[in-house]
């Protein structure tokens, strides 16, 4: 049985780190613990951060806000909500993905870079984060960046810390730039295009300088036929104007409609979930990066050789695919597929079993894995922070 | 007097010159060897030309091959490489010591793979800054990070320094526009990192190696995100009777829901020989100066320009006036990008480059203001106000090297003063020489110690660009 121990203060994460490294005794990491990604850590002991609580700074007039890495993220959204402010990358909530009911935290959106669709245009999560306190596998706390907008003062250790899973270091505090929520909010739909027609027009659509904030396209599911999502936001004016001059960009492509406001931001909503491949539950499922033009080829020879039900996001160049729970989950065709164009895959959700045979993550070149052993081996010397997590 | 010092070279390795030119000779064309005195001067210095080394020799590669074979050589050889784009730094980032070997890259300058559909371009690193948006103008696109020495400076350089620009308000810096970089490291390793693909997989090495100074590896090839041109762009001009008018101004429109692609801020020394320089119509009868520039269509600009004028009300502006033409916003823009130039015809300055919480923007003027007077010298203030990133010129005479050392010692209390209002010493020109002594406050010992840790691991004998970013005391042995 793994004990969790719930520091509440940096100084105890400290301890609890300094302890597990002169002894040896690997730790597993978590926030609120809601995205179980990564191979299964074995580690008697679990530290989760979702005591170290508090948004610590808050200045709407310069767009940042700083908060300890257990602050629910619904708690920093409603902050911001208040404020009509936002978090630029539209974090992923993966609960029921992956079917579980804990809180999600701000420093687990941080652990795992989570961005959603809105990533297209204004960044992943580690392009607004500028600051970041973390305690390394020594025991020790580390800061890095800071609140300010711009910093190139040392090395970006912000970035790299982004999307560590919590193997370099336990995240303690974050501090993000931040947008205003746009005032008008559109989404144009395309139906019945398949993958290849609906990466053109969401090509197209970017090409331009309309400044579209998401671009996915939807499987077939349950007789309805394939929805491609353009969506825009900003001022109305300009919403409207743009709206109007993508109609004729997008012409070769059959008519859309519109939908706006509580239906857009549904719909967006189920877009970053993910929700489109919540069922069979048992399906194995796949998140993979690649150049936008390559995401048809890739997607439908998933579609082919496993059956996949596949969801294009990041105009084509983010693709979620499920595939089948039964021998490697399909893992040497995702990888086949994807080392064919360039690109990565990431086994987001499998069974334990599954989990434990099959690389989760892109296996690295020669080069980036020994640049990556060397990082790591600074931070945590003595290999005690998720230990074979990544 | 100068007051940073450069580590003495080391005699075992100038004793050794002979045979380090000839091993390099036996890697490369003759062409990519300057060996001679007087061409190996002409990269003793950068932009921060107070400071001088004449390097141990000086290569300049034409492919990533042999980058590498340099590399494996140097390392082996125990010599130091100083990797240098254009030599553009203002922070010292690409002057050289006696006993190292600069690596230029100037002559990796091609654009090798344009690719609009995915919004991307690949090209060797010694391309200018320039040289990308104009390969993809045609097109319809750009490359948005544009640091005022864009027609000079490389993309080499703007990835070492993670560089920014007056309009990374909208479109971010250097390392949120890079998508995959080819590094060699200094064991003569090639490694690829990222692609055309967004956020590579495992440890985020990209986000580490944009920023990290030459000290960690040499990149010879970047894949960049391209973005399509705006329809048009548009800058205002307004002046103020006070900073804290002016920075309340800025506040207030950010705090609208609107971003500018640039806010820029001059105070009216600044305005002054900027206006005499570019005659670019800057209101003269004022304490401060903000260039707005919002884009889009003709009408989303009216639209914005409109809302901006409205909240700008409230902060008692005067000579408010909108660009009519093409030519007017060439003019203002010229005003601007060329400050730093105008400003070195009147007298020498070091520009320093400090970041504050844009909310302490008067009370930064007013610290500024009243440490230049405490050293008896002139300031002239220019900045990306929309983020806070400060460019105080301390004006003194380099012929005398007492109010030099005096420029100096003014600069490092600027930028102590926007550590101690929560910035930082640097937003994008980078650490170089210039501020390595000042590193220790704004870092503790745990801090510095890990970031040297990564330097270590990643190039144990400190070959790579090392007297640079880190104080010379308290370094591992």
């Amino acid at each position: 049985m793994t004990s969790i121990l719930l520091p509440d203060s940096e100084a105890e994460i400290e301890a609890i780190v300094h302890e597990a490294a002169q002894s040896r005794s690997p730790l597993a990491i978590h926030g609120g613990g809601t995205r179980p990604l990564g191979r299964p850590v074995h580690a008697d002991r679990a530290l989760s951060t979702k005591l170290l609580t508090g948004i610590t700074l808050y200045e709407p007039s310069e767009l940042v806000i700083s908060a300890r890495a257990g602050t629910p993220l619904a708690e920093i959204q409603q902050t911001l909500a208040a404020n009509r402010q936002r978090l630029p990358f539209e974090p992923i909530d993966y609960r029921r993905l992956l079917g579980n009911h804990g809180i999600p935290t701000i420093g687990g959106v941080t652990a795992s870079n989570s961005s959603g669709p809105r990533r297209l245009q204004s960044g992943a999560a580690r392009d607004s984060l500028i600051g970041v306190r973390a305690t390394t596998g020594r025991g020790e706390t580390i800061k890095s960046g800071g609140r300010v907008m711009k910093n190139v003062t040392g090395y970006d250790f912000v970035k790299l810390l982004a999307g560590s899973w919590g193997t370099l270091g336990v995240l303690t505090e974050v501090t993000y730039k931040l947008i205003p929520e746009a005032e008008t909010e559109l989404t144009l739909l395309l139906t019945g295009l398949s993958a290849q027609r609906a990466v053109e027009a969401m090509t197209a659509a970017l090409g331009t300088p309309f400044e579209v904030t998401g671009a996915a396209h939807l499987p077939a599911i349950d007789g309805m036929p394939t929805r491609t999502a353009l969506r825009l936001e900003g001022f109305d004016a300009s919403v409207a104007y743009r709206t109007d001059r993508l109609d004729q960009v997008l012409k070769p492509f059959g008519a859309f409609e519109t939908i706006t406001a509580e239906a857009s931001r549904v719909l967006w909503r189920t877009i970053r979930d993910v929700e489109a491949l919540e069922t069979p539950q048992d399906a194995s499922i796949w998140r993979i990066s690649v150049r936008p033009s390559d995401g048809p080829k890739v997607g439908e020879q998933l579609v082919t050789r496993l059956g996949s039900r596949v969801l294009y996001d990041w105009a084509g160049g983010l693709i979620w695919a499920s595939a089948t729970p039964e021998g490697d989950g399909g893992a040497s065709v995702v990888r086949g597929a994807v080392a064919a164009v360039g690109g990565h895959a990431t086994l987001v959700r499998g069974s334990p079993e599954l989990r434990a045979t099959v690389p989760i993550f892109e296996p690295e070149t020669p080069g980036v894995a020994a640049m990556s052993r060397l990082i790591k081996a600074t931070f945590d010397p003595a290999g005690v922070l998720n230990p074979g997590r990544m | 007097m100068s007051a940073i010092e450069i580590p003495k070279p080391d005699p075992r390795i100038l004793a050794r010159r002979d045979a380090i030119v000839a091993g390099l000779a036996a890697l490369l064309p003759p062409t990519s060897l300057i060996t001679e005195e007087d061409e190996r001067r002409a990269y003793d210095t950068d932009a921060l030309t107070a400071y001088r080394r004449v390097p141990l020799a000086v290569v300049l590669p034409e492919t990533t091959e042999q980058v590498s074979k340099v590399l494996t050589f140097l390392n082996r050889e125990g010599v130091k490489v100083v990797a240098r784009g254009a030599g553009t730094s203002l922070a010292g980032g690409a002057i050289p010591s006696e006993d190292a070997v600069v690596l230029g890259v100037s002559k990796m300058s091609r654009i090798l793979d344009v690719d609009t559909a995915n919004r991307t371009i690949r090209v060797e690193s010694g391309v200018t800054n320039l040289g990308v948006s104009g390969a993809v103008s045609h097109l319809g696109f750009f490359y948005a990070p544009d640091p005022s020495s864009q027609l000079a400076c490389t993309i080499a350089g703007n990835i070492a320094m993670n560089s920014g620009g007056a309009h990374c308000l909208k479109y971010g810096v250097t390392t949120n526009n890079v998508l995959g970089v080819k590094i060699v490291l200094i064991d003569g390793t090639i490694v690829e990192i990222g692609g055309a693909h967004m956020d590579a997989s495992g440890y985020d090495l990209l986000g580490l190696i944009v920023g990290s100074e030459g000290q960690l590896g040499i990149v010879t090839e970047a894949t960049l995100r391209i973005l399509p041109l705006a329809e048009g762009a548009r800058p205002m001009l307004m002046g103020f009777q006070s900073a804290e008018d002016a920075g309340a101004c800025v506040a207030a429109i950010i705090a609208s829901g609107i971003i500018p692609v640039a806010i820029e801020y001059m105070d009216r020394p600044a305005i002054q020989v900027c206006e005499a320089f570019a005659h670019a119509g800057y209101p003269l009868d004022v304490e401060a100066l903000l260039i707005i520039e919002v884009e889009g269509s003709e009408a989303e600009i009216e639209d914005l320009i409109g809302k901006i004028t409205r909240i700008a009300a409230d902060y008692n502006p005067s000579g408010l006036r909108i660009s009519q033409s093409e030519a007017e916003s060439a003019a203002i823009w010229k005003g601007r990008k060329s400050a730093f130039g105008a400003m070195g015809r009147l007298a020498d300055y070091i520009c320093m480059d400090g970041t504050i919480p844009t909310g302490q923007l008067s009370a930064v003027l007013t610290g500024i203001a009243r440490i230049c007077e405490g050293y008896g010298l002139r300031v002239s203030n220019i900045f990306h106000a929309g983020d806070g990133n400060l460019h105080p010129l301390v004006l003194f005479n380099a012929n005398d090297p007492e109010e030099q050392y005096k420029a100096e010692r003014c600069g490092e209390d600027i930028l102590k003063l926007c550590v101690d209002l929560g910035g930082c010493l640097t937003g994008e020109h980078g650490v170089g020489i210039e501020k390595r002594d000042l590193m220790t406050y704004q870092f503790n010992t745990i801090d510095l110690d890990q970031q040297m840790r990564v330097k270590t691991a990643l190039d144990p004998q400190w070959l790579l660009n090392p007297n640079k970013v880190f104080p010379l005391a308290g370094r591992p042995v």
